[in-house]
């Protein structure tokens, strides 16, 4: 094995050596980047997905805001955040809102049409057996719409990991930082390690996180096991 | 007529759909294949036209070997009619109709001109052509779906279980007219359904399957219910068989005289007429209203005084009508259902002739079964 | 905020000057990227999808596809720009532009494959079955009965690759191509801001133009008996009106990063969301 010497893909090995501590900086700084607006986003959509769906008037326009603010490349909203925040141009704080933003239009509709999907039987038992609306919600609608409602986290998860890197070209460290650093020193010639040492980690940290999101669902969802097995 | 040959389906991993089935649809007739499922009943279907090729034997339509075309020319030259109608979600009813003349080859107009023709034939007003499939209910879509199978004027029609996905008032309807359909076009049909019912209602021949694609009796409905040839057959057409095989013999029950009321006359004139406590009320046309009793209120409490007028309110609503020249069931089920034990018999303008008791009905039974020339169909 | 408008409102902006090419100049050129790109991907993968679905084959190809959407965007393209340009000799953005377009088409690949094989597969099994039933052949049941009921999906994964197109090629600038991001980064640069913000308006702008425009596209395409658009009137004795009315959005596709809510990301799951058939 090389040490950083080598400028071939295979010799991200080495790269990674060489540079231990500042790839897990980044790696650290890109885990939660990509995890707290996911965080952030379903606290704030749970509240407005639920009302969406019990005033069925807030929907349509819920959907159209949501799908207007999904068209605006995310590049676009990291740039433009400093001016609505007041922060610094470099401030990971623009990066967090951004992608809370993207997270919360992504999942506010998953959230309505979860709870929309819970099926009808299950509330109106809830109902007549005395369940005040927000136990209903809270015991009987939330867990049902938990499948649903992973799929989309899973889909904001992966698509934030994503995102995220593209805040390295405009100045915010984190995994995207090391395909600035190939791009740097490929000047003179091509020099692959910290790209594709990039791209594995970005890819490794999606299916991580992707994976634990459907075992965290699976573990508050004991039922979908039994059903599946089926 | 449609020929099944020692037709065979096997798949590869060894179920056996249908076994060696022989059997004939007879031209103009429909021949009605039920079963319970897994029975191959759609397989068999699907085989007429090819949808799913036999693993042996051979299907003749007119003595032609369906093998013997192209299975997209043998497709077009016959209706086919599947349970949720299978309408294309992207073209109005009228393009939906007229699918297979604007395949082969009919002129744009003349194929839409024919399809609002259809539409007609089926019931559905020719306003509906520039809707699409989504904006009708399921008993519309499957008019379509009837209508569109029958653009090319196919002289043989495939209906996989096409009414089964409709509540069953509609499906009584569907099932009506497509009875006064087939009486006027005359097509050869071969017709799948799960429901014995349905079998019984439509079919002039009735081919019952079991599990494995056997064939466990061909018959008419009537011989069905009289003599199922094995415990399966008995079993399938079900418990109670006995009265519904009432429903094919004719009820020509002497019908004696019934003393009536006028609605709005005095109670006691009711008193006068009655043989019992029940009286029949009928309007000034003679079209029955319903049963008097003259010693109770339907509400509980005691009877109408003599002077009070006879009102709606006053009558018992039980009991259904029996129609001249209609079938034993029929009368029976009159009888029966009539708080009076008479069963009220009318014309077929609904106004009254008669009565009739179910001992009478079961009398005529016997004697008719006694003399098989007195079988019929409905 | 002001130095954004300020910006914007400089007419020399828009027009450019003799050494710096202008908002319209760029845009065009931002416009020209993504229409390249969007065509060769089209090109390759609408038959392919169209041709998968048809015959329910080599699903796998498809979840291939979609395996793509987890590789960063920028990483993507910095990887083929490092790899490609010094193959390329000559003058003039070539040497940007080719890579930047390899990339692109690789992101919008899986979203026209994906979205255009699940729109088949998504077909009513009845529609599908009648069809053939009535005698049209294999090519007249994919181009009269399956692609005009799969085009709201289709156009959703056209719509979805357009966005992830326009994204990322704002990034591209990075690399050295032209187009809207060069503000972005000149201005990110040179600590002019109001050219910096004002590009990125312009490439959000530009984003819902595009959109915008494929979604009026969609509508005089698709058959307003699946996109379920009934006029009133034509509905309003209908008994089934109140059943079929509310059907649920096409999934659409996500900015540059990923799909979108509900989109098709793996086979299994895009065979999922398609619309309740109103019955009865």
């Amino acid at each position: 094995m090389s040490s950083a010497a080598g400028s071939a893909p295979w010799d991200l090995f080495g790269y990674f050596a060489d540079h231990r501590a500042e790839v897990l900086d980044l790696l650290w700084a890109h885990t939660w980047l990509s995890v707290l607006p996911v965080v952030i986003g379903l606290l704030v959509a749970l509240p407005i997905g639920w009302l969406a769906r019990r005033y069925r008037w807030a929907y349509p326009p819920v959907v159209s805001v949501s799908g207007l603010l999904y068209t605006i490349p995310s590049l676009a909203l990291f740039v433009v955040m400093p001016t609505l925040l007041g922060t610094q141009i470099l401030d990971p704080l623009n990066v967090v809102a951004a992608l809370t933003l993207y997270t919360v239009a992504l999942l506010v509709r998953v959230v309505a049409d979860g709870l929309a999907a819970v099926p009808e039987d299950a509330v109106q038992a809830a109902t007549a057996m005395g369940f005040t609306r927000l136990q209903r919600l809270r015991t009987v609608e939330l867990p049902l719409a938990v499948p649903v409602i992973a799929a989309g986290l899973r889909v904001a998860m992966v698509a934030n990991v994503s995102l995220v890197a593209i805040a390295a070209t405009i100045g915010i460290p984190q995994l995207g930082q090391l395909f600035i650093t190939g791009f740097q020193l490929s000047v003179t010639g091509p020099y692959y390690p910290p790209i594709v040492l990039g791209i594995v980690l970005s890819v490794a940290l999606a299916l991580l996180l992707d994976r634990s999101i459907v075992l965290g669902a699976r573990l508050i969802t004991p039922w979908q096991r039994v059903s599946a097995a089926r | 007529m449609i020929r099944f040959d020692a037709v065979s389906k096997a798949y590869p991993d060894g179920t056996v759909a249908v076994d060696e089935l022989s059997l004939t649809a007879p031209s103009g007739q429909i021949t009605v294949l039920v079963g319970p499922s897994g029975c191959g009943k759609t397989t068999s279907l699907r085989m007429v036209n090819r949808m799913v090729e036999p693993t042996s034997g051979t299907i003749t339509i007119d003595d032609r070997d369906v093998t013997s075309v192209s299975a997209t020319d043998l497709r077009r030259g016959i209706g086919y009619v599947i349970q949720h109608a299978g309408l294309f979600p992207h073209r109005t009813v009228v393009d939906n109709v007229a699918t297979v003349p604007l395949l082969t080859g009919t002129g744009r107009r003349q194929a839409r001109r024919r399809a609002i023709e259809l539409m007609e034939l089926v019931g559905l007003p020719a306003s509906f052509a520039d809707r699409y499939p989504a904006q009708l209910s399921g008993g519309q879509q499957q008019r379509v779906g009837v209508a569109r199978a029958l653009a090319a004027d196919p002289p043989v029609m495939l209906m996989d279980e096409p009414f089964s996905a409709v509540d069953p008032v509609v499906r009584d309807q569907l099932q009506q007219e497509f009875l006064r359909l087939q009486g006027e076009l005359g097509k050869t049909i071969l017709f799948v359904t799960h429901d014995i019912d349905e079998a019984i209602t439509l079919g002039d021949r009735v081919a019952v399957l079991a599990v494995g694609g056997r064939l466990a009796q061909v018959a008419a409905p009537a011989d069905l219910l009289a003599t199922p040839a094995d415990p399966f057959v008995a079993e399938f057409v079900g418990r109670d068989r006995g009265y519904r095989a009432l429903g094919f013999i004719s009820a020509e029950v002497a019908v004696a005289t019934e003393p009536t009321v006028a609605l709005g006359a005095p109670v006691a004139r009711a008193h006068d007429v009655a043989v019992d406590d029940w009286v029949l009320v009928v309007d000034d046309g003679q079209l029955p209203q319903g049963w008097l009793h003259l010693r109770a209120h339907p509400d509980g409490g005691p009877g109408p005084a003599p002077g009070d007028p006879v009102t709606p309110d006053l009558l018992n609503l039980g009991g259904t009508l029996s129609a001249l020249g209609g079938t034993l069931r029929e009368a029976l089920d009159a009888a029966l259902s009539s708080p009076s034990g008479r069963g009220v018999v009318v014309d077929e303008d609904g106004r009254l002739i008669g009565s009739v008791r179910a001992g009478t009905v079961l009398e005529h039974l016997h004697a008719a079964t006694a003399d098989p020339s007195a079988q019929v169909r409905p | 905020m002001n130095d954004v408008l300020l910006w914007l409102n400089d007419p020399q902006n828009w027009t450019g000057t003799r050494v710096t090419p202008g908002i319209v100049e760029q845009a065009s050129a931002h416009l020209a990227y993504t229409a390249i790109a969007l065509s060769i991907a089209g090109v390759i993968a609408f038959p392919l999808g169209l041709v998968l679905g048809h015959t329910g084959r080599a699903s796998w190809l498809v979840s291939v596809a979609n395996g793509l959407r987890a590789l960063p965007t920028v990483g993507l393209l910095i990887l083929l720009y490092v790899m490609v340009s010094p193959l390329i000799s000559g003058r003039g953005d070539a040497v940007y532009l080719v890579p930047t377009e390899i990339a692109l088409v690789l992101l919008a690949l899986p979203a026209i494959l994906a979205n255009t094989y699940a729109g088949v597969r998504n077909v009513s099994p009845d529609a599908r079955d009648a069809a053939r039933g009535m005698g049209m052949t294999g090519r007249q049941v994919l181009f009269r009965v399956e692609l005009p009921n799969a085009l709201p999906l289709v156009f959703s994964g056209l719509r979805s690759a357009a966005l992830q197109v326009i994204a990322t090629a704002t990034i591209a600038a990075y690399v050295g191509l032209g187009g809207l991001g060069r503000y972005v980064y000149d201005g990110l640069a040179s600590r002019d801001f109001g050219q910096m913000a004002g590009g990125a308006v312009l490439v959000a702008a530009l984003a819902l133009l595009v959109d915008l425009a494929l979604s009026l596209l969609q509508r005089a395409t698709v058959s307003r008996g699946v996109s379920g658009r009934f006029s009133r009137r034509s509905t309003r004795d209908s008994r089934s009106a109140a059943v079929t009315v509310v059907r649920p959005e096409p999934p659409r596709g996500g900015p540059d990063g990923g799909p979108r809510p509900g989109q098709a990301t793996t086979p299994a799951a895009a065979l999922t969301p398609s619309g309740e058939h109103p019955s009865g």
